[in-house]
């Protein structure tokens, strides 16, 4: 036990090295910017909430992208109510969040496999047409929910900032800009705000594992039968599960409502809720810091291939001489910039292929090769 | 009474469409126990199939016309389709015929994609879990439809119906109701006798012959038929083909009742889930049941009326909606939907 | 890819440095001072170059769509920098514009995908003001995307250059102060519809809607549903159908069970190509009611997705931004440029997305600067002429465009692929026109222009 006590801490102290210096880590890749890193935390937390269910118990919820959802929709709502002070629509994200898991993870329960899939997914799919159609005044439909200039904001203060805010702490302002490595780098105190709630995140979800909750939750995952029959009720630590992963997801709807005030219903559609299943499986299942990995994994992809055109691609092999720059490029372009699904895609196939486990599962079994050491306790 | 007869026909004609494909999700599911997220690009394969062998017949020859002119001011190319050139009238009639000439073309080539899939990558998914087989299979209906993307675009692409079968057939006066009370699309009509033939060729060959024994018994219980010394895993390979071939030809038939493109198999990706889970998983007939009864469902909750009377009990738009609600109904009431098994795909 | 891009890099300095680590150890504790900026707006272009930000759809089902869009683009940059024939420029009322660029600095481009879904489309426009320090966004293929990422540019502090979006909502309730639209909307179709509709089809006609369940949908149902109404028509039904209808086979059925003898398809796109489809498969466009023809209309036609129904849509009225078989000096000489770079005639959406280019680039050169507030004054209330539309005139109350507009028929005898609709009647600009406070447009506000400074 105390051998894991210690690896945990130093897992811990490893992810927040990680997390703070993460602007620092892009550069290099082109991904620091506000944005990008914003979407890295934002659904760092989705992904290790989504995975203290399906990771832990093994119960694989079709439907969480609804959580997120209703956790935007509660934030943008206050700050339509309220004032541009992030800190009630973030409380009001995970109340919410909360409220409709413990509702529809109470009626989804009821069934196991994949008929709690289909389950969660049917309830996710009429929330998702409901708020995209019929629920425009609540949600304004295929617009998503933004503020206006005739919104009461009741508590917003006659100097306060006209953007999401701390106490006066803008969420979008970048406070510096080094050059690493010839790489530009953006320090913002947006990303900083969702990376402590990432850290926080992680630390709690660190615990739940290794407590006897967790422990619970990974003998139903092992086997739900036996624990019925030995007259232990699984039910109620499934709905705590289900709920502490529902409010994980609002907590990320909350942050990225924050970050950007304005929710869109496509966020709780089922293609949203299978983005973070494809995560945390990307990811590895199951382990602390694969689901993370696999979130970053995904949002960088959409954010950087989606961006590559021709004039990016010419300028990268600008070196060569022309016929062959030309090949190039026509080599490379189908699988960029309109074709980057394809890439996901193909990507997808080759990890799950090559890498069971997700890339964690292979990186500790690169690590396992360098270092030419025995079986090692996945991270 | 017409209205609603006109929206069971409806029903049962989206419902062809639901069943075909979650019949093959079904099989594929209880013979092999794969979850197979690629189902619904290959029914889409199937779709193109029929768009290609309609473009296939379309190859033209050009000439200049120099009397008119393009929208740039040159000389207008004229296309004339090789098949109207050589076979005069019969050409055009092949060309017209596109559609059920290309179920010909299409069992071939999805029996080929199946084994290619079964073989080359299926296979090794066997013993994975299912969250392993959701990842590569959902990768695989990605690569799949954006190779479509790339050759035919993103747009819809119209593939008519042979000119004998446009229009529609007065159904009504058959049944005693008055003239123009249910009009039906003969092609709609086609889709749905289609549907019928294949899920029942499908049931028979299961049922009467010694292939379909051994696969049923498997289903049931894979690991004695393994021990009885049968070799399962061939079968299963044929399985899977087999699988793949209903979408296709489902696809090929769908693509004069609506224009495909590349991603109307994600369309009806979920769908298909929740069908086969509605009808209960491992249930072939179960599944067919599933598919009809939503189709169904889903039309006469389209009815105005219908949705006037929702409304009035607070539930709005139920169209929007009614599929996932029957589905959470169904399973709350039927645990294993309409016709499962116990202890299929339970944990 | 590389950092010399953004104009907004503050240099590393032991007291940038300072405040920084400061303020990494303080997050979230208390406001504080944050370095002003030297730049008097937002990614302020301070090299030789300005970058634009092309925000498409290239994924889902308008991803054709965006690729002309984007192929438009394309050759408005050429042509701004001088290269290829110049297009529109040289028609163009305005000569501000000298081909070298804008404001002497040469035009580059970042590109992004949009996915028709507004939060992808804001993450994207997010990635090109934040990284790429992009001092204009434009583009998109609905209007959700059009109205979600236009209240981002105001937020931030750059100039939105809608591209196809024709809800009312986009300069009406959710209009901005840096956002722009040269597209028609829906209340323009109306206008310029009902009278064609009244001249073909009488005025005694009874009129069945079907309409997609969103904004976009509702707005035009309205609109379309007011104007009919005005001249004498009956609106028997208006019937929602879902989002992510294919299959409309279920509530075409139910038009012929009531009295209704025209049906107007307030669907777009692929919803259009199926609910078109399925209306002509029952039968709709041979039956006779009430002892006329029924008919039907699509009041917004895109002549790319059109194609997908095929010979569905002869004969059946709808109205377009543009179309490129117009014959004005404008349209010729897009068409002439488009045509010989790529091989087709480019659609409406590939028309609107080159002259917003054209337009920006002519108010920076006319404001003499890239400063938002000072482009879109340039932009307010501008008049001009030679982009295919006539004589066009930008509103300073909305910040819509006003022009003529195209009822257009699909054809009966197409000579190539392209040639699917013929334009029946260029309604003039007077008829569209309505007051910046009519009820549907009603409920906006402009806000002040924001330089993101």
């Amino acid at each position: 036990m105390n051998n894991s006590k210690y690896s945990d801490s130093a897992l811990l102290l490893f992810f927040i090295i990680m997390v703070v210096a993460g602007p620092f880590l892009l550069a290099p890749f082109g991904g620091s910017y506000p944005d990008l890193l914003q979407k890295f935390a934002i659904f760092g937390i989705f992904a290790i909430g989504f995975n203290i269910l399906f990771g832990l118990t093994g119960y694989l919820s079709f439907g969480h992208a609804v959580f997120l959802g209703v956790g935007s929709y509660g934030a943008v709502w206050m700050f339509k109510l309220l004032s541009y002070n992030v800190l009630p629509a973030l409380v009001v994200a995970v109340v919410v969040a909360g409220f409709f898991s413990v509702v529809i993870g109470y009626i989804s329960l009821r069934r196991s496999g994949i008929y709690f899939s289909i389950l969660t997914l049917a309830f996710a799919q009429m929330m998702f047409n409901v708020a995209y159609s019929v629920a425009t005044p609540i949600t304004n439909g295929e617009t998503g929910l933004q503020i206006y200039n005739d919104d009461p904001q009741w508590l917003q203060g006659a100097d306060s900032p006209l953007t999401t805010n701390l106490f006066g702490l803008k969420m979008n302002e970048v406070f510096w800009r080094p050059e690493f490595l010839g790489f530009e780098a953006q320090f913002n105190v947006g990303y900083y705000f969702c990376a402590f709630f990432l850290i926080i995140a992680f630390y709690l979800a660190l615990r739940i594992t290794r407590s006897p909750f967790g422990m619970m939750l990974r003998a139903i995952k092992t086997n739900q039968n036996r624990l019925n029959f030995t007259g232990v009720s699984t039910r109620p630590y499934m709905l705590a599960a289900f709920v502490i992963s529902g409010m994980y997801a609002g907590l990320a709807g909350g942050l990225w409502a924050c970050m950007d005030p304005l929710a869109g219903a496509e966020r709780m559609q089922w293609t949203a809720s299978g983005e973070v299943v494809l995560m945390t499986i990307l990811g590895g299942a199951g382990t602390m810091l694969g689901p993370v990995l696999g979130a970053g994994f995904i949002k960088y992809f959409e954010a950087i291939f989606s961006k590559i055109n021709d004039q990016v691609l010419h300028s990268w092999f600008a070196f060569m001489p022309d016929g062959m720059e030309n090949v190039m490029v026509a080599i490379v372009h189908p699988f960029v910039g309109k074709g980057w699904h394809l890439t996901l895609g193909l990507l997808f196939m080759m990890i799950v292929i090559f890498l069971p486990g997700g890339l964690i599962g292979g990186l500790t079994s690169l690590g396992r090769v360098l270092t030419g050491r025995g079986r090692k306790s996945k991270g | 009474m017409d209205a609603i007869l006109l929206q069971i026909l409806n029903g049962l004609d989206k419902g062809s469409a639901y069943a075909l494909i979650a019949l093959g999700l079904t099989l594929i599911f209880g013979t092999l126990g794969v979850v197979n997220f690629a189902h619904g690009a290959l029914f889409m394969i199937g779709a193109f199939c029929a768009v290609t062998l309609n473009k296939v017949f379309a190859l033209s020859s050009i000439t200049i016309d120099p009397t008119k002119t393009d929208f740039l001011g040159k000389p207008l190319q004229v296309k004339t389709p090789y098949l109207e050139k050589w076979f005069g009238d019969a050409g055009l009639a092949i060309m017209d015929w596109s559609v059920p000439l290309a179920i010909i073309v299409s069992i071939p080539i999805m029996m080929l994609i199946g084994y290619v899939m079964e073989r080359g990558l299926i296979r090794h998914f066997y013993k994975r879990p299912h969250a392993d087989q959701i990842l590569v299979t959902f990768g695989l209906a990605i690569v799949l439809q954006e190779i479509i993307k790339a050759f035919y675009g993103a747009n819809p692409i119209q593939t008519p119906a042979p000119s004998t079968f446009v229009g529609t057939l007065d159904i009504g006066v058959y049944l005693g109701f008055a003239q123009d009370a249910i009009t039906y699309p003969y092609w709609r009509l086609v889709y749905f006798a289609f549907a019928c033939l294949v899920i029942f060729a499908v049931f028979a060959f299961l049922r009467f012959t010694t292939f379909g024994m051994v696969v049923r018994a498997g289903m049931a219980d894979r690991e004695t038929v393994g021990l009885l010394g049968i070799n399962i895993n061939k079968k299963f390979t044929i399985m899977f083909a087999l699988a793949a071939c209903v979408a296709g030809v489902a696809g090929v038939m769908y693509t004069p009742i609506n224009s495909p493109n590349y991603h109307m198999g994600m369309d009806f990706l979920v769908l298909s889930f929740v069908v086969v889970v509605v009808g209960g998983m491992g249930s072939l007939p179960g599944a067919v049941l599933a598919g009809f009864l939503l189709g169904i469902l889903e039309s006469i909750a389209s009815m105005n009326v219908v949705k006037q009377f929702f409304e009035t009990i607070f539930i709005p738009s139920i169209d929007q909606i009614v599929i996932y609600l029957v589905a959470v109904i169904v399973l709350l009431v039927r645990p294993r939907g309409l016709l499962g098994h116990k202890g299929m795909m339970e944990d | 890819m590389s950092s010399d891009k953004n104009p907004l890099h503050t240099p590393l300095t032991r007291r940038s440095m300072l405040k920084a680590s400061a303020a990494s150890a303080v997050v979230g504790a208390a406001p504080m001072i944050i370095p002003s900026t030297a730049h008097a707006y937002l990614n302020e272009p301070k090299g030789a170059t300005v970058t634009l930000g092309f925000n498409v759809p290239q994924s889902g089902p308008y991803a054709d769509e965006g690729a002309d869009e984007l192929r438009a683009y394309e050759l408005a940059v050429e042509h701004l920098n001088g290269g290829g024939d110049g297009g529109m420029m040289n028609t163009f009322s305005s000569k501000a514009l000298k081909g070298n660029g804008i404001l002497g600095k040469k035009v580059t481009y970042v590109t992004g995908d949009t996915q028709t879904k507004s939060d992808a489309a804001r993450s994207s426009a997010k990635s090109m003001i934040e990284k790429d320090g992009a001092v204009m966004i434009t583009g998109g293929s609905s209007s959700g995307v059009a109205i979600a990422v236009q209240g981002l540019c105001q937020e931030a502090g750059v100039i939105f250059m809608a591209g196809l979006t024709h809800s009312n909502d986009t300069t009406g309730k959710d209009k901005k102060a840096n956002g722009f639209r040269h597209f028609f909307n829906g209340y323009m179709s109306a206008a310029a519809l009902a009278p064609v509709l009244e001249k073909n089809y009488g005025t005694d006609r009874k009129a069945y809607h079907l309409t997609a369940d969103y904004t976009w949908g509702w707005t035009q149902e309205e609109s379309i549903a007011a104007a009919t109404e005005a001249k004498g028509w009956e609106t028997v039904e208006k019937v929602r159908t879902p989002l992510a209808s294919t299959d409309f086979s279920s509530y075409i059925g139910q038009v012929l069970k009531t009295d209704a003898d025209v049906l107007v398809l307030n669907h777009y796109g692929g919803n259009m190509v199926n609910s078109l489809t399925n209306a002509v498969q029952f039968g709709l466009k041979d039956k006779m009611v009430n002892g006329k023809q029924f008919e039907i209309i699509v009041p917004l036609y895109s002549r790319l997705m059109a194609r997908g129904a095929g010979e569905n849509v002869k004969g059946i009225f709808g109205s377009t931004n543009w179309h490129w078989s117009l014959q004005d000096e404008g349209s010729k000489a897009f068409v002439k440029s488009f045509g010989e770079k790529y091989g087709f005639p480019p659609s409406q959406a590939a028309h609107t997305c080159y002259v917003q280019t054209l337009l920006y680039a002519d108010a920076c050169e006319r404001a003499g600067s890239f400063d938002p507030c000072a482009v879109g004054a340039a932009l307010e209330g501008f008049d001009f002429d030679g982009l295919g539309n006539g004589p066009t005139h930008y509103r300073a109350d909305d910040h819509q465009c006003f022009k003529d507009v195209l009822v257009v028929k699909g054809k009966e005898n197409p000579t190539t692929e392209f040639d699917l609709l013929e334009v029946v009647e260029v309604t003039p600009r007077a008829q569209v026109e309505y007051a910046p406070d009519h009820p549907m447009f009603a409920g906006g506000d402009l806000g002040k222009c924001n330089t993101g400074a």
